[in-house]
């Protein structure tokens, strides 16, 4: 008898696509697409050769931000920016808590929850900044437009999840409340809103902090808030501004960031 | 034991203390709401506001019908587009894995240092817009794809440096130990104990944000780095509201598809 000579390499199997040619011909896939879309990024070298003295700068003015000189207009950005954060928020939830109900398969007829998930696909097909486009030019330059695009942003992001955590509710309460003769009104108050509560405060803080790095942004098309500020110092070239402010931007979020997820794990 | 004095008394769900205090909590917030909407409109032109619907209605008119002939034009710039996120979502993360292993608790080489730098690295890039980005870049590096990939992949690496640590954390340690008790050097156990673990999840992760991309590299245009959005601030700027709807329509169909996509390849991985 001998003993079966025993394989002295191992070879670690392939875990996600299983057939050999398959995988061939996916890496070959892969590296055909790279290659035609590689060539299609046409660089100017020289270009950015030019502009590594401006992005040195740039990091300078990181290292180095300048708060004082545009102080004033940074400080009102930042007010323009935060005011508008709440406000939306706010309201944004106050709107899509009907819509959020009527968008929960099981406590509507049909066609308000048909309705309703027609206002959340409408408001969550675009991003914030092409909705701010045009709510800019609707209501003019200026925060009001930039509260109004959050607003708008908010109502699809929370009436949708809102919607999707009524339809999860633990049907067996419901069901007990509405056996005690209840209407339809005390069955949302009494069965779905101690269900939903923690959750709603939960998203909602989380909205915030979305809403605030967002109005970051919608500023560049001119809704107001540090985003305007921050495209005027960029286009000025004014680095250290710009440092200063994106650190402020940065700061903010993160408070933001621990604070709300502090605040969820302490209320839920 | 307080005995329930008479019948009439309701049931209510929170103590008078709890209600109260609730009472104070909405009223500190309506009040802050107020004064926040106070300085926000501080400057408002009420006239443009109540202008608005007529703004609409106008916008609204010469949005329709949509100019079709418009579409093949779009067809150069959407390749670019999804060229920015495929090519960024790659940058993106090849500079994320090494940051989530220096992030994870369990890998990380020292955790003094390296740690923190990875965390800041990781909030930073999450807090900034892959639009911010954009702008910074293109004024350094000229307007163009390039910048747009980069401005991408930059943004990128928080939101996969972030859930990729989380998955690394997660790894069962039984099995890294089994890996270490063959004797395997820390290269190893990394390859045969950790990497095994948290591929599906960086598949899916990656995935994910490709497709997030996608929807985020359609708007850098705005800013000059390239792809459809520069169509749109063109016809923005020139007031084609026509082929604005032509546009809009066309991102929001390569949204859709992307997700469709990204959805198949996260249920077949995961």
């Amino acid at each position: 008898m001998t003993t079966q000579a025993y394989p002295t390499t191992w070879r670690r199997p392939p875990q996600i696509i299983k057939n050999h040619h398959w995988r061939l011909a996916l890496q070959v896939g892969i590296l055909v697409y790279l290659v035609l879309a590689v060539s299609t990024v046409d660089v100017n070298w020289a270009r950015v050769y030019e502009g590594l003295e401006r992005g040195q700068r740039f990091i300078m003015g990181f290292l180095q931000p300048d708060f004082t000189s545009r102080w004033k207009d940074i400080s009102q950005g930042l007010v323009e920016s935060l005011t508008m954060t709440l406000t939306s928020t706010v309201v944004g939830v106050l709107i899509s808590i009907p819509v959020g109900i009527g968008a929960a398969r099981n406590l509507t007829p049909r066609w308000i929850y048909y309705f309703c998930r027609a206002i959340i696909a409408t408001s969550r097909a675009l991003q914030e900044i092409i909705i701010a486009i045009f709510f800019v030019a609707m209501f003019g330059f200026g925060p009001f437009a930039g509260f109004i695009t959050l607003s708008f942003a908010t109502i699809g992001f929370i009436a949708k999840l809102l919607a999707d955590d009524i339809e999860e509710i633990d049907a067996a309460q419901a069901e007990s409340i509405r056996s005690t003769g209840a209407s339809w009104w005390q069955v949302v108050n009494y069965a779905v809103q101690p269900q939903v509560m923690p959750r709603l405060i939960g998203l909602s803080l989380y909205r915030l902090d979305i809403n605030f790095r967002e109005s970051a942004v919608i500023g560049i098309v001119g809704a107001g808030g540090i985003g305007a500020t921050l495209n005027t110092a960029i286009d000025r070239y004014e680095y250290d501004s710009a440092g200063a402010i994106l650190l402020i931007v940065i700061a903010i979020v993160m408070v933001a960031e621990y604070s709300s997820s502090y605040l969820r794990k302490f209320l839920q | 034991m307080t005995e329930i004095s008479h019948y009439s008394q309701v049931w209510s769900h929170r103590s008078p203390r709890g209600r109260l205090m609730l009472w104070v909590g909405w009223l500190a917030l309506v009040a802050l709401f107020v004064w926040c909407w106070k300085l926000m409109t501080a400057d408002t032109i009420w006239f443009f506001v109540a202008d608005a619907p007529k703004q609409a209605a106008d916008i609204g008119s010469r949005m329709i019908p949509p100019r079709w002939s418009y579409l093949p034009e779009l067809m150069q710039p959407l390749w670019d587009t999804i060229n920015i996120a495929t090519l960024g979502t790659i940058g993106g993360v090849i500079m994320a894995v090494p940051v989530a292993f220096m992030a994870a608790r369990n890998t990380t080489p020292s955790a003094t240092i390296l740690r923190p730098l990875a965390l800041f690295i990781i909030v930073a890039s999450r807090s900034i817009n892959s639009l911010i980005w954009a702008l910074l870049l293109v004024t350094i590096i000229g307007p163009g794809l390039l910048a747009g990939i980069v401005a991408i992949a930059l943004r990128s690496i928080g939101f996969v440096g972030k859930l990729l640590y989380e998955a690394i954390e997660e790894t069962d340690v039984t099995q890294i130990e089994a890996i270490e008790a063959t004797g395997a050097s820390s290269a190893q156990v990394l390859n045969y104990g950790i990497v095994p673990q948290i591929m599906p999840a960086f598949w899916g992760i990656t995935v994910f944000r490709w497709d997030i991309n996608i929807r985020e590299s359609t708007i850098l245009g705005l800013v000059g780095a390239g792809g459809i959005g520069l169509k749109l601030q063109a016809s923005l700027n020139t007031l084609a509201w026509s082929q604005v709807t032509v546009i809009l329509l066309l991102i929001l169909a390569t949204v859709v598809l992307s997700e469709w996509v990204s959805a198949r390849i996260r249920h077949a991985i995961l």
